[in-house]
């Protein structure tokens, strides 16, 4: 989906805020229990990383922003959780006002609706026995689709030419295993782009490598 | 809603933990440990071990780059976001910078979770538009000579950057070597320095 996630090129977002030496992995108390949270919200919903990841990219926009990552992680979950029937839709909101000293009362916990779902293995890297289309050296363009559901082709590659550099190992596919449509495994390659063909002549010279799935290339 | 409506994020927080351990789906002792791992045991010393030894023992280094799965494997660093691990040196001529616009993808293996100016939009939309331009408000001047490689890990591959050894450090030992790497290095965004 073209949604806020998709952040590679967007303008307007000023400086990068400056590393700390020694920055911690948490800044907040509730950053720890949203992170361990979400963790386990893909087992107790039945689902997988790449749905996890679409729960994140299919929040309101403000949502997705305003209480930074690990908001996003919580909201993720969330998503998650209600989608497979684990929590009611508002089970959140009321239980936090409760405990906030609003009188509210809570929805019933619904009946369990997880996804029809078995991964093939753990992880995403699976073996696949059929040659890549691709070889190195190969000139390639990612294809201009916009998927309405998940996708780890940004918009900023969307129908430009780069060259295969490296075959990476198989991989589950994302835009189909988010919604349990099937892993798909296939290959992927790592596709380098010139910064002119991303951005045009008056940008910055450097190179753009990123890793691309067989489904999002066609030949060039 | 709108923003001035919202409840706070630590109150939607709890209340999920409040749901899920009362209804015993979640347990807050794997909590716990979850937090501690990456809160004590994984993080950027890691990565730090890794170049230090790459630096010192060259059969070691062409193994990391041709593999660095299987060589930071060797070193008992391997689990969650780092199935794949890619190790890119920098050199005279190539710096490499690696970013994920799409979430924040980072190899946890070896770095641990990722810092905040690795998950802010602006690092996020920038570093793939006018990476010369964040690198610089880093603090890190090329030379216009030196070529740019930025990485957006999207996939599952993850990657982490070997820095170049730094100056006046022949005398170093692994461990000391290892304790001037930064996490800021292993990604990109800065040099080793040499010691003070």
């Amino acid at each position: 989906m073209d949604g806020i996630h998709d952040m590679g090129g967007m303008q307007d977002w000023g400086a990068v805020p400056s590393p700390a030496a020694a920055e911690k992995p948490f800044t907040e108390d509730w950053e720890r229990r949203a992170f361990a949270l979400a963790l386990l919200s893909m087992r107790v919903s039945g689902t997988n990383l790449d749905a996890f990841r679409h729960s994140m990219n299919r929040l309101n926009p403000i949502d997705y922003l305003v209480d930074g990552y690990y908001g996003r992680w919580l909201r993720g979950a969330e998503n998650l959780l209600t989608d497979s029937g684990i929590i009611a839709p508002g089970a959140v909101d009321a239980r936090a006002r409760k405990q906030l000293g609003e009188d509210v009362a809570e929805p019933e916990a619904p009946e369990a609706d997880k996804p029809d779902y078995k991964p093939a293995g753990p992880g995403s890297i699976r073996p696949l026995d059929a040659a890549p289309r691709f070889s190195p050296g190969e000139s390639v363009r990612a294809k201009d689709i916009h998927p309405s559901g998940h996708t780890r082709l940004p918009h900023y590659v969307r129908g430009r030419t780069g060259m295969v550099r490296r075959i990476q190992p198989a991989q589950v596919f994302p835009d189909t295993n988010a919604h349990f449509q099937g892993e798909n495994t296939q290959h992927v390659y790592s596709v380098e782009f010139q910064s002119k063909e991303l951005w045009g002549d008056d940008g910055e010279d450097f190179v753009l490598n990123i890793d691309l799935y067989d489904g999002y290339l066609e030949p060039a | 809603m709108s923003i001035s409506e919202r409840l706070p994020i630590a109150a939607r927080t709890e209340a999920l933990e409040s749901i899920l351990v009362e209804r015993g789906l979640v347990d807050p002792k794997v909590m716990d440990a979850y937090i501690k791992m990456y809160e004590s045991d994984v993080g950027p010393l890691n990565g730090a071990k890794v170049v230090a030894k790459a630096w010192v023992d060259p059969e070691f280094k062409e193994r990391l780059l041709s593999d660095g799965t299987a060589a930071v494997a060797e070193m008992g660093f391997k689990g969650p976001q780092t199935e794949s691990l890619e190790v890119v040196e920098n050199t005279d001529t190539v710096h490499n910078v690696v970013v994920c616009t799409l979430c924040s993808c980072y190899p946890w293996a070896v770095l641990g979770l990722p810092p905040s100016w690795y998950k802010d939009p602006a690092y996020r939309s920038r570093i793939v538009r006018e990476p010369r331009t964040v690198l610089r408000e880093f603090g890190l001047d090329l030379d216009e000579g030196v070529k740019i490689e930025v990485r957006d890990s999207v996939s599952e591959c993850r990657y982490m950057v070997l820095p170049q050894r730094p100056e006046g450090t022949e005398n170093l030992s692994e461990e000391e070597l290892a304790a001037l790497v930064t996490r800021d290095a292993m990604v990109g965004i800065a040099e080793v320095a040499p010691p003070a």
